[in-house]
């Protein structure tokens, strides 16, 4: 060990890069990624960053509180809101009858989910317009029982729950599989009902998955545009949606208001995304990272 | 072809995985890097392979050095842990990779590779399975076929990465025989990880012992199992009975225990070690030793009897284990609760806070006056 | 393990029914019921006006233009993917996470302000824009804004798909590749390649799928000018807004059974990644 202390006390201070990478192609790869990163996401935000400096604040709080703007910030909040709770339920029930039970047709069921994902929204957006006007298959019914839908704000939440459909079903099916059937069967040889067990055995261990697919949901249904301008009305104040309002702004060629709502939008669906991926990141440490 | 491992220092972020590595392994031997993981020597491995680069050190293969060389011009044999078959191709093209993406130059011809392939499925006894994909193979088989994919660039270094970590009992029993054989016939460098005592002192010719990314002691085998150079190695390597006591003229005392000491040593606070082999049972106590103990738990293994000993009167942070022969036992017919006493032969004495131990044999001193005697007296 | 041994919630044959009815008749109403409106509209006033639809001249220069954006978009949709997904699985470095984090930009942010960024930045007031002007380069309001627009809305799809695959098989694979000498370029066509192929078709499929039918982004910068500079989805809106039904459902018609072909190419290819 005498060779040990003198080979520990030569100062072999020059440290080799810890570059020397095993795989190859870190250079490439990361530069292709940064240079890709860079041209197609981060150069284009420098055009809306500018546009919107370059107002001044007091221009910027005019426009973004505009009453119509702030009408339609309510109706799509309420709407993507109320889109993705529809979602939450619908998408629980489909995850747990495609997990959970063997039937003629599930194959297709599971298929068809997709749809959504699938369908351009512009074609999404014209057939529910066609469904749920009021001499549409569906409008037809509804207004017999003086439901309206089309042309209302009602509409613009069918065309976002529409377009989310997938979210849910999707980060629910796995967790729902990989649930331990011991669990239950502990539970049930205790004597605890269905209801029961579901509530206080599956339930824990399915919401974070809920909320994940909720919370995407959301976000996709505040963005959304296609599925939704066929189906709103698109009335002032009342059905408008807040993509829809920087569009309008567009067209008058109202570049600074058009941005300045634009930021707003960008900015809450930033936070979101930031906030859905350290929301993921601490669920599934609780997953996987065990104790 | 030797391999000198010269002041490797190696962190991941702040945290130092490996402390200045001095080791030079031999040519031609198989050398067993052992410790509970996180002792580092899974990193050591992947340092010598060129998978993972030290801060500071050298790598030397017979004489050459190495450290800037990569993994892909280092041409050593690397078993992973579990295998890292590829699972799209068959046994045989996993077999060939190697020699397929040799520059076009050195490459054989297809028939000659070919041919390498089938004896190498002949020397792992797999023929059979060429056309097998890994997902149809057992861990058995699969270790194996990484074995000779390993080995279908004839490497004279072989390095494996827990190569039976992931196997039973038996299988891995066999397997390593078989290693072993290989290993002789063929002649090439070795160098394996693992955590199993008994793997590294049945399969190498040398063990390094590894904690905390230190090497805590280089040995054989059986030098390793009898003369262990630290607590750690005796606590690591085999089971040890230990009694900590106070010293004073020279016996060692806890509670209703004493045993007096064949060398002088000071007083102060100490421990003695004994391996099961090192400790006998009598029926009552010797001048030297005091040992009562009270038999808990008998069990047959393999060609030995263990006896699982609670100490009486005195405290032992385990319980003790002694081994005897079946002659023994069916001599005495022990029952669980029958108390008995302890009497070392051979001991390893700390002193203090002392790491490394003295060893102490009772064996040379003038047999005790009036008392049973060993064994031999048939209790 | 048998499941069937199992005695589990939900397992009663009334509760079963029941949601398995509830879930096919919500799932008919609101997914397959609009499918089937799509052909059912398009084919209302028979196969000739379809054929006449369809062959539109306007429709055709639509479907060429379309056809064109998925024919550059996807390729390099394709490369930027695997070299992202190759550097964030296989290496660690700082920032790494930072870089997961913003490929999911386009999935947050609407497709309308994804055009207005690049209207913004390429249009005539932006400062690209303008420098390019001065060499007579128009990218707004022609194609190669579609181009670009739809490279920002579909660039996630491809790594998306990678990343997690990639990082469960792990680098033991392509480790022992290195070992046994293989380069760079063997390593990657010989052992992840085949590693990846499906989650790659997959990653392609859903890329096609947007960049053929996307909307929002497009119409920002697209003009809309027939038989210029509108793609198919324009060219429904167009038709709808014209209140030509049937030739907008018949454009849509098309739109859909690209939809349908790539459900059952994910199918086809979930089953072939669930046999590998």
């Amino acid at each position: 060990m005498t060779q040990t202390l003198a080979a520990g006390s030569l100062p072999r201070k020059k440290v080799r890069s810890v570059t020397a990478r095993v795989l190859p192609g870190f250079g490439l790869s990361l530069g292709i990624s940064l240079f890709f990163i860079s041209l197609v996401l981060l150069l284009p935000m420098t055009g809306l960053v500018m546009h919107t400096a370059g107002m001044g604040w007091d221009n910027f709080w005019f426009v973004v509180t505009d009453p119509r703007v702030v009408a339609s910030y309510k109706v799509t909040l309420w709407t993507a809101l109320a889109a993705s709770v529809f979602n939450c339920f619908f998408g629980l029930l489909l995850a747990w009858v495609l997990v959970r039970y063997d039937f003629v047709g599930k194959r297709l069921l599971d298929a068809i989910m997709d749809l959504p994902f699938a369908l351009p929204t512009a074609v999404a957006g014209i057939t529910l317009a066609t469904l749920f006007a009021d001499n549409g298959l569906y409008g037809q019914m509804l207004t017999a029982i003086g439901v309206k839908v089309a042309y209302t704000p009602l509409g613009i939440v069918v065309a976002m729950a529409f377009t989310s459909v997938p979210f849910v079903v999707r980060t629910v099916q796995p967790v729902l599989e990989e649930l331990s059937p011991e669990d239950e069967e502990a539970a049930v040889s205790m004597g605890a009902s269905d209801f029961t067990v579901f509530r206080r055995i599956l339930f824990p261990a399915l919401w974070p998955a809920i909320v994940t697919g909720g919370a995407l949901s959301f976000t996709r249904s505040l963005g959304e545009f296609g599925a939704i301008i066929f189906i709103a009305g698109n009335m002032p104040y009342v059905s408008e949606v807040t993509s829809l309002m920087i569009f309008i702004r567009l067209q008058e060629y109202d570049f600074p208001a058009a941005s300045a709502i634009a930021a707003v939008v960008m900015a809450v669906s930033l936070l979101l995304l930031l906030l859905i991926n350290v929301w993921q990141g601490r669920y599934l440490k609780r997953l996987h990272g065990g104790a | 072809m030797g391999i000198d491992i010269n002041g490797i220092n190696k962190f991941f972020g702040s945290f130092q995985a490996l402390h200045d590595i001095n080791l030079s392994l031999p040519d031609g031997q198989i050398t067993g890097l052992l410790g509970p993981s996180g002792s580092g020597k899974t990193t050591l491995l992947r340092i010598i392979a060129g998978l993972e680069t030290a801060e500071q050190g050298s790598i030397w293969f017979q004489g050459r050095d190495v450290t800037r060389l990569h993994v892909r011009d280092r041409r050593v044999g690397f078993v992973f842990q579990h295998y890292a078959l590829f699972r799209h191709m068959t046994v045989a093209r996993n077999i060939a990779f190697g020699l397929e993406v040799l520059p076009r130059k050195q490459r054989p011809g297809k028939a000659e590779i070919k041919q390498r392939v089938g004896n190498l499925l002949e020397m792992v006894q797999l023929s059979h399975l060429a056309d097998r994909y890994p997902s149809q193979l057992s861990g058995g088989q699969k270790q194996r076929i990484a074995l000779a994919r390993a080995m279908a660039m004839e490497p004279e270094i072989l390095l494996l990465d827990e190569p039976f970590g992931a196997l039973d009992a038996q299988v891995r029993k066999d397997l390593r025989r078989w290693l072993r054989n290989l290993h002789d016939e063929l002649n090439f460098t070795s160098v394996f990880v693992t955590h199993d005592q008994e793997e590294a002192l049945e399969l190498s010719d040398q063990v390094v012992v590894m904690s905390h990314g230190r090497v805590e002691q280089v040995n054989s085998p059986l030098d390793l199992y009898a003369s262990p150079d630290s607590r750690f190695v005796f606590d690591f390597l085999g089971q040890v009975n230990v009694l900590s006591g106070t010293i004073s003229n020279n016996r060692l005392r806890q509670g209703k225990a004493h045993l007096t000491l064949p060398e002088a040593v000071a007083n102060g606070n100490g421990q003695i070690y004994l391996r099961p082999h090192e400790v006998r049972l009598a029926q009552a106590p010797t001048a030297d030793a005091h040992l009562p103990v009270c038999i808990e738990s008998i069990s047959v293994i393999g060609a030995e009897v263990r006896i699982e000993l609670k100490p009486q009167g005195w405290l032992a942070d385990e319980v003790w284990e002694v081994g005897i022969s079946h002659g023994e036992f069916n001599a005495w017919q022990p029952q669980r609760g029958d108390v008995c006493y302890a009497v070392p032969d051979v001991g390893h004495f700390f002193l203090g806070d002392e790491d490394s131990p003295r060893t102490l044999s009772w064996l040379n001193r003038m047999p005790p006056t009036g008392v049973d005697s060993p064994r031999a007296s048939g209790m | 393990m048998n499941a069937a041994h199992y005695r589990r919630v939900g397992d009663t044959a009334l509760v079963r029914r029941w949601l398995i009815g509830t879930a096919v008749v919500l799932t008919v109403a609101l997914l397959a019921m609009p499918l089937l409106m799509i052909f059912v509209q398009a084919f209302s006033q028979g196969w000739s006006t379809y054929v006449a639809n369809v062959l539109d001249e306007f429709t055709l220069s639509a479907i060429g233009l379309t056809l064109l954006v998925a024919v550059l978009t996807v390729p390099l949709n394709l490369v930027f993917g695997v070299f992202f997904a190759w550097a964030v699985t296989r290496f660690t470095f700082p920032g790494r996470k930072l870089l997961t984090t913003l490929i999911d930009i386009p999935f947050a942010v609407s497709p309308v302000v994804a055009g207005l960024l690049y209207l913004l930045l390429y249009g005539n007031n932006g400062w690209v824009g303008q420098w390019l002007g001065e060499y007579d380069v128009q990218l707004m309001f022609s194609w190669p804004g579609i181009v670009m627009v739809t490279l920002f809305v579909t660039c996630p799809f491809v790594a998306r798909e990678l990343i997690p695959l990639m990082q469960q098989q792990g680098r033991e694979e392509e480790e022992a590749a290195v070992v046994l000498g293989a380069s760079g370029w063997q390593l990657f066509r010989r052992v992840t390649l085949p590693n990846i192929r499906w989650a790659l078709i997959y990653g392609i499929i859903l890329t096609n799928a947007r960049a053929v039918g996307e909307f929002g982004a497009v119409s920002v910068v697209s003009g809309n000018i027939r038989g210029e500079t509108n793609t198919l989805s324009l060219h429904v809106e167009l038709l709808y807004q014209d209140y030509n039904v049937v030739g907008a459902f018949a454009a849509a018609s098309l739109l859909a059974a690209l939809a349908l072909l790539t459900l059952i190419a994910k199918s086809f290819v979930e089953w072939r990644q669930s046999k590998d």
